[in-house]
């Protein structure tokens, strides 16, 4: 079992599917985003997503009313789509369902389609992705939305030298990161989707509505003809993988990889690109690595003592599982609210997986939090809905993933790559050393100095 | 049947015309061909907006958003969510997919005093198969487990947008349920699209109608004793209030929902006033319980110093005795003495700003607008989620000539009047702010999550204090300049 509660799921450890398709969106040139349902969803989601990156972040609805349900929301939706246009003047609209939606049994393609003949719209792309909020967590959510984005644009396109790279969980820092990289080994990729500008956008003294920046449709249609993907996806179930399908339709070599978190992994991300692309690692990169690998045995002693709790979406935890066995922190607690087949598997692969950790897939954070406290765990790492463990169980939280919204600077955070690798390290080194160096004194105190008092007397 | 060719000019036509479109649409960067406007307000939101004029004409209000239109409201599962969940030591079990859950776990600033089941998020998780086969059984078995486990006296149960459509009987499990273990098992009709967020509101009053049950037996009631309503005890202002009622000589039974309790919702009932804070979400309880238990109720305001004292005063003439008003006199001489010279300074610095208001609810709005003045602040442009008509008068009374006045308001208005007014401060929720950052108008959180208290007379200092550190930070000096 999962978790302590049967019947229940306590303090929950994953967001729903709309909220993962809303995040790939907002990696699309010219997107705007209206959801189908109750007013309810967008604005929660606009929330989280916004304290988050601490950026505007628009979401239209359909606003549905009770009688709107009993006769469907046909009208609602197009009357949303004329008004998201006339107000946001949109390049792309992804329609997202909902709960409320896909339980009433709205067609929504045909629903679109219809609103597209009759106010002759050519120039919008208006993309339905079906995200019910029972159907799965914002895990499943982002690649569902990236797969239709994907099978929206791509069609037979010319061979080209480029590399699709599915980004999934990364920062805008983190984008703007890898395509240094890939500069550096002069790949040309299409980046799919690329929030670097979009949620991270620059101080102008103007509210762009839709921001600059994203990925081009035109990129996405000419992925079909590019020499290979990457997936940063290792546990994306295949029906709902974008590489897969551009492999399965066009013949493109999937590679799927873990987030480049930690040294293994960016050896495995770089070694891929340099496969694909026939390229060898250029020296700024090599001294990165070595420079990661300086910082790692400069932190391994502070490092080997950390016991840690790992929480979030499977890709994000994953990464940190690794990254803590190759620095000699005991991952005690590895766990995703997110329902996947492949997550617990994966993760005992990884080398020199303690036999004994608790790997937990759909699980809840009440159930975290009680393991924290039974294994004494000193290190939480995972996003901001861990606060609560910390707060209980005074343990201390490396804020990483998605949400982070009682923090600032998730925008900024860079955790990829050899340079993001090193920066996390020294998060997680430097508050082992915060707790040892603020609680030495009193605790070497308690422990010896009272017994050689009542020894001497 | 048309002859072939027929068609094919047909075709040929609407190529060449689509291209002279298009060119047109380059050319003028509007879309003719679509029928579709551009604009920064929607015309069907035109009765929704209008610029105080001091007529008779009046703001069209409490109505579904407009679909499109990007709403800053939230919905009817929201609304009970927020005024309901600070009932500290109840379950809240939400019935439903996750995401409900999920959303509303443990952000509200609302503190509580001692239990603290209220902070946890419990969910029945629907899946796929739940909703085809229905819900109930999981229901069932999530309130056996919580009983079981949590031990508590009552459990409340949110209904979300699914359940309302595949037709669990919540109300029918949770008569079994309080039949079966002898408790208070309440259904929260909760629906998220079954009304706007004030329908919310009222499902919680609702509920806590339901938990404060019968009507005794009229006995006399002390005329010191108290509710306190439409305070969630956001930072502890609650607290700061509490700790006049006890100077002034006043018993608070229940505070609803701030720092709640079951068994004083229980007992709410024998209470001789019922005082309300936050009218938009308790002015229906209010009147609810004016029917039932003949408790009459009299709104107040502890936003800004000026409503503070005439609140503590009209508390004082409520109970009709005079040692509470020489208390009330005694008190706020004091904290009058300890606070002006403060605002004072604050008023130096602050004096001549202009600021716009976008918050929840339309008397959060006119405290904020007397606030402002007091201040020395000009208010420009006002809007609220959930208004009521007599606070949208109430507002366009307070507010100069040709101020804004706004319902159920939208990014693409705010960043117009906002601009178009030249605001120097917003105030609004947490969506708002990084609105204002990005226009590069300074911001105040006046928001459920906020970690300062804003009532009270040490509120009104935190107000003056957090207006002054955003609109007189030196970060605007540089973002104006540029490089």
């Amino acid at each position: 079992m999962s978790r302590n509660f049967v019947s229940m799921n306590v303090n929950p450890c994953k967001m729903c599917m709309a909220m993962g398709a809303s995040l790939a969106f907002k990696g699309i040139e010219g997107a705007m985003l209206l959801m189908h349902g109750s007013q309810g969803c967008s604005t929660y989601i606009r929330r989280h997503i916004s304290t988050h990156y601490d950026e505007p972040v628009d979401i239209a609805s359909s606003s549905l009313n009770e009688k709107d349900t009993i006769h469907g929301g046909a009208k609602n939706l197009k009357h949303g789509l004329k008004n998201v246009i006339s107000l946001y003047d949109p390049k792309v609209i992804g329609v997202l369902t909902t709960c409320l939606t896909e339980t009433i049994g709205e067609d929504t393609a045909a629903i679109v389609d219809d609103f597209k003949k009759k106010h002759g719209i050519r120039d919008i792309d208006i993309i339905p992705v079906a995200t019910p909020g029972y159907g799965g967590s914002h895990y499943e959510g982002y690649y569902a939305a990236v797969r239709e984005m994907v099978r929206y644009y791509a069609g037979p396109a010319e061979t080209h030298e480029g590399v699709n790279i599915i980004t999934g969980w990364m920062t805008p820092a983190e984008v703007r990161e890898l395509k240094r990289i890939l500069a550096l080994l002069e790949i040309d990729a299409a980046i799919l989707p690329d929030i670097s500008d979009t949620l991270d956008e620059p101080y102008s003294g103007a509210y762009h509505m839709i921001p600059a920046g994203g990925t081009k449709a035109a990129d996405i249609a000419a992925m079909a003809g590019a020499r290979a993907t990457i997936e940063f996806g290792l546990n994306v179930p295949p029906a709902l993988s974008p590489g897969a399908w551009l492999e399965q339709n066009y013949g493109v070599p999937l590679h799927r990889l873990p987030l480049p978190v930690g040294l293994k992994n960016t050896d495995a991300f770089l070694a891929t690109l340099c496969n694909i692309a026939g390229c060898e690692l250029p020296k700024e990169l090599k001294d990165e690595r070595g420079r990661l690998m300086d910082a790692m045995i400069d932190s391994h002693k502070y490092n080997a003592e950390g016991r840690a709790a790992l929480f979030g979406d499977p890709e994000t935890v994953y990464a940190a599982a690794a990254l803590c066995l190759e620095n000699g922190i005991d991952p005690v607690i590895v766990a995703t609210g997110t329902k996947n087949d492949s997550f617990t598997k994966e993760v005992r692969e990884l080398t020199g997986f303690p036999p004994k950790a608790h790997v937990l897939a759909d699980t809840d954070f009440e159930t975290i939090q009680t393991l924290v406290r039974e294994e004494g765990v000193n290190l939480l790492i995972g996003h901001s809905d861990g606060k609560f463990v910390e707060e209980k169980e005074g343990v201390p939280l490396i804020r990483i993933g998605f949400p982070v919204h009682d923090r600032v600077g998730a925008q900024r955070q860079m955790h990829i790559g050899y340079m993001g690798t090193a920066l996390l390290l020294d998060r997680t080194a430097n508050a082992l050393i915060q707790a040892k160096h603020s609680g030495f004194r009193q605790e070497l105190f308690d422990t010896f100095y009272r017994k050689t008092e009542a020894r001497g007397a | 049947m048309k002859p072939l060719w027929v068609s094919d000019i047909e075709v040929l036509f609407a190529a060449v015309w689509r291209a002279k479109q298009d060119f047109l649409y380059r050319k003028r960067g509007d879309r003719p061909e679509r029928g579709i406007k551009m604009s920064a307000t929607l015309k069907e939101r035109d009765s929704f907006i209008l610029y105080n004029d001091k007529s008779e004409r009046g703001l069209a209000c409490n109505q579904s958003s407009v679909s499109g239109a990007v709403s800053q409201r939230a919905c009817v599962y929201c609304g009970a969510r927020v005024v309901l969940n600070p009932v500290a030591d109840a379950v809240h079990i939400v019935h439903g997919p996750i995401g409900c859950a999920s959303y509303t776990w443990d952000i509200r600033g609302s503190l509580s005093s001692g239990p603290e089941l209220y902070r946890n998020s419990y969910s029945t998780d629907l899946g796929e198969q739940d909703i085809i086969f229905g819900g109930e059984d999981k229901l069932k078995a999530a309130i056996d487990e919580a009983v079981k486990t949590l031990d508590p006296s009552v459990i409340f149960v949110y209904a979300t947008c699914v359940v309302g459509i595949i037709g669990d009987d919540i109300g029918g499990i949770c008569r079994a349920a309080e039949k079966q273990y002898g408790i208070r098992v309440i259904p929260v009709s909760s629906s998220g699209f079954a009304g706007t967020k004030t329908s919310g509101y009222k499902a919680a009053c609702d509920a806590m109608m339901e938990l404060m049950g019968e009507p005794e037996s009229d006995s006399e009631r002390d005329p010191l004793t108290f509710n306190y309503l439409g305070d969630f005890n956001l930072a502890g202002e609650l607290w700061i209030l509490k700790n006049y009622f006890d100077e002034i000589g006043i018993d608070v039974i229940a505070t609803i929902s701030g720092d709640g309790r079951c068994e004083d919702l229980k007992r709410a009932k024998g209470a001789a006033h019922n005082i309300i804070q936050c009218a938009g979400s308790m002015h229906y309880l209010a009147s609810k319980m004016e029917a039932r238990y003949a408790i009459p109720y009299t709104q107040v305001s502890f936003f800004g110093l000026d409503d503070t004292i005439e609140s503590l005063e009209e508390i004082a003439r409520l109970t009709g005795s005079d040692a509470v008003m020489e208390r009330v006199q005694r008190l706020v001489a004091r904290k009058t003495a300890e606070v002006e010279p403060v605002l004072d300074r604050y008023r130096q610095r602050l004096s001549g700003k202009t600021a716009a208001i976008y918050v929840g609810g339309g008397f959060k709005a006119i405290s904020l607008i007397k606030q402002f003045n007091s201040l020395g602040i000009k208010t420009v442009m006002v809007g609220t989620q959930t208004g009521r008509p007599s606070e949208y008068e109430t507002i366009k009374f307070l507010s100069d000539m040709g101020t804004v006045i706004l319902d159920d308001a939208n990014p693409s208005e705010l960043k117009h009047f906002i601009t178009e007014k030249g605001a120097d401060i917003l105030v609004g929720g947490v969506k708002e702010r990084p609105l204002a950052f990005k226009l590069g108008v300074a911001f105040i959180d006046h928001n459920h999550e906020r970690k300062h208290p804003l009532a009270g007379f040490e509120g009104a200092v935190n107000f003056a204090k957090e207006v002054d550190l955003t609109v007189n930070s030196p970060v605007w000096d540089m973002a104006r300049e540029g490089f």
